[in-house]
């Protein structure tokens, strides 16, 4: 993991080494939020294996994604709820 | 019309079982093997990264990359229209695969416990920042306070420390001379495994590890900050930047309920030859009892070779398998869970975080299906897999039915689903 490729986080350009998740690109850009609960409390990613579900963000465009099970290429947008 | 594929064994869930499994079947038959993750190895040798110096990941990791056989990463199954047949995604797309025989080995996901505070970022699982760290999470310098039950929190809190973390404590909520009496059954059962836990406690001398320990509450407002802890009737506040929590193991049985596999006592019920009750239809690894790695990788040998008809070559790991059981059952009766946990919970603490049903809501109902019907808990998108353990733990309440689809989907996805499962909603 020692080749880095640039991401975007709610629009701000991020180096993550490559092959490494969404969910740890967040963790990298200082975001700890990925998503809103139903009624408005802050989450983030938890299982680390797809099981949970409070990782989900909007990958590329794409709404309720998980993040952990989703690695990072380059070039990749990712929103969260905090941007919302 | 979806893709489709036929084989005659399919192998589901790509961890040391079902490696095992695929491996001992493919020299016989026309193997498949799905897998929901990007690459094989399952949560204990999760993206093909064991760690260092684990000889057996090495081994077993080889020999699937030398098996001739299918494999389907990144899939995911979601329902199973008729017999011999699964409808999985992948990429967003239908995918058919029928089989002759199928072989199950979905593993295990962790339980959590849920009190005060346990929704707040970084707040994860104990195995859940295993495998964030696997998938490149930088820990380095970060003070990360590690809670919950069994050897698993020391294996983490070793990995956490080998990586620059700080853990100034390990909290385990079995009493000490459960800990300790399993400390002798390891040397009875498995001197090896013994030796892996002194390992640990070198690597880990400047962590301290408490038993009869467990958090109460985690503080904080936009993540958590710090956690208090209670021994013997004594409080004090922790300071962290993670809190991993991790309560024992839970295995995930909803492939093989759907597919009408007896379960007894949570775990899938299977014969010598690690066949369900539904005939063709074979289990290994955690879901038939959670044992770790060595014992998932017996099961999942005597599995491939018994779907494949091998019986005699099978044969040749029931003793050791049997070893295997015996020590998974010393476990689970070490580290099980104390009863003071049940009243964690405060009233407004979410027991369900996907639709945020408190306990106080929870409390005054009779089943999980009341609850699924009054409160939406466990309908939300992650089907009661972290709730659903939760509340079986705070209420005793047992899950009768799994429906498709498994896992969240698209229309196209269903839209895709062949005749068999329209009919059945005519």
């Amino acid at each position: 993991m020692d080749e880095v490729i640039p991401v975007n986080v709610n629009g701000r350009a991020v180096e993550v080494p490559a092959g490494c998740t969404a969910a740890v690109a967040l963790a990298i850009a200082g975001v700890d939020l990925a998503r809103l609960s139903v009624s408005g409390t802050p989450r983030g990613p938890m299982c680390g294996m797809g099981i949970c579900f409070e990782c989900c963000a909007t990958l590329d465009g794409r709404p309720h994604q998980r993040t952990c099970q989703a690695v990072c290429h380059p070039g990749m947008e990712i929103r969260t709820d905090a941007d919302a | 019309m979806p893709t489709h594929e036929r084989f005659e064994v399919l192998v589901v869930g790509a961890g040391p079982a079902g490696i095992a499994a695929a491996c001992a079947a493919s020299s016989g038959a026309k193997v498949g093997l799905i897998d929901d993750n990007p690459s094989p190895g399952g949560q204990i040798w999760r993206s093909g990264k064991p760690a260092a110096g684990d000889h057996r990941a090495d081994h077993w990791l080889r020999q699937l990359s030398q098996t001739k056989l299918m494999r389907l990463y990144r899939t995911q199954i979601v329902a199973a229209p008729e017999p011999g047949l699964l409808l999985a995604e992948y990429e967003g797309e239908p995918v058919e695969l029928s089989y002759d025989k199928l072989i199950l080995a979905c593993g295990a996901r962790e339980r959590s416990i849920p009190f005060p505070g346990w929704t707040l970022p970084n707040v994860v699982g104990a195995g859940g920042l295993q495998a964030l760290v696997k998938a490149g999470l930088p820990v380095k310098g970060k003070r990360i306070v590690i809670t919950g039950s069994g050897p698993l929190l020391l294996s983490v809190a070793a990995y956490a420390r080998q990586l620059g973390a700080a853990v100034p404590l390990v909290a385990e909520q079995a009493a000490w001379y459960r800990v300790a009496g399993f400390g002798l059954q390891l040397l009875w059962l498995s001197p090896g495994k013994l030796w892996q836990g002194t390992g640990y406690r070198w690597s880990l001398r400047n962590t301290r590890y408490l038993t009869g320990c467990w958090p109460t509450a985690a503080h904080g407002s936009a993540k958590v900050e710090s956690v208090t802890f209670q021994l013997g009737g004594q409080t004090w506040t922790e300071p962290c930047d993670m809190l991993a929590c991790g309560f024992g193991l839970v295995p995930n049985l909803e492939l093989p309920i759907l597919l009408g596999c007896q379960v007894r006592d949570g775990v899938v019920v299977v014969d010598a030859r690690q066949e369900t009750s539904v005939p063709g239809v074979y289990c290994a690894g955690e879901i038939t009892g959670v044992g770790g790695a060595e014992l998932a990788l017996l099961e999942g040998r005597i599995a491939g070779l018994a779907a494949i008809g091998n019986t005699r070559d099978a044969a040749r790991y029931f003793t050791a398998r049997g070893r295997g059981v015996r020590f998974a059952a010393a476990l689970n009766r070490a580290f099980s869970l104390r009863h003071e946990l049940r009243e964690l919970p405060d009233d407004d603490t979410f027991v369900c975080r996907c639709e945020d049903v408190t306990h106080q809501r929870l409390q005054v109902l009779s089943s999980w299906r009341t609850a699924k019907l009054y409160t939406r808990c466990g309908m939300g998108r992650c089907q009661g897999r972290v709730c659903g353990p939760a509340a079986a733990f705070l209420f005793g309440w047992k899950h009768e039915s799994v429906r498709p689809p498994l896992f969240p989907t698209t229309v196209e996805t269903l839209a895709g689903l062949p005749t068999g499962e329209k009919r059945n909603h005519e």
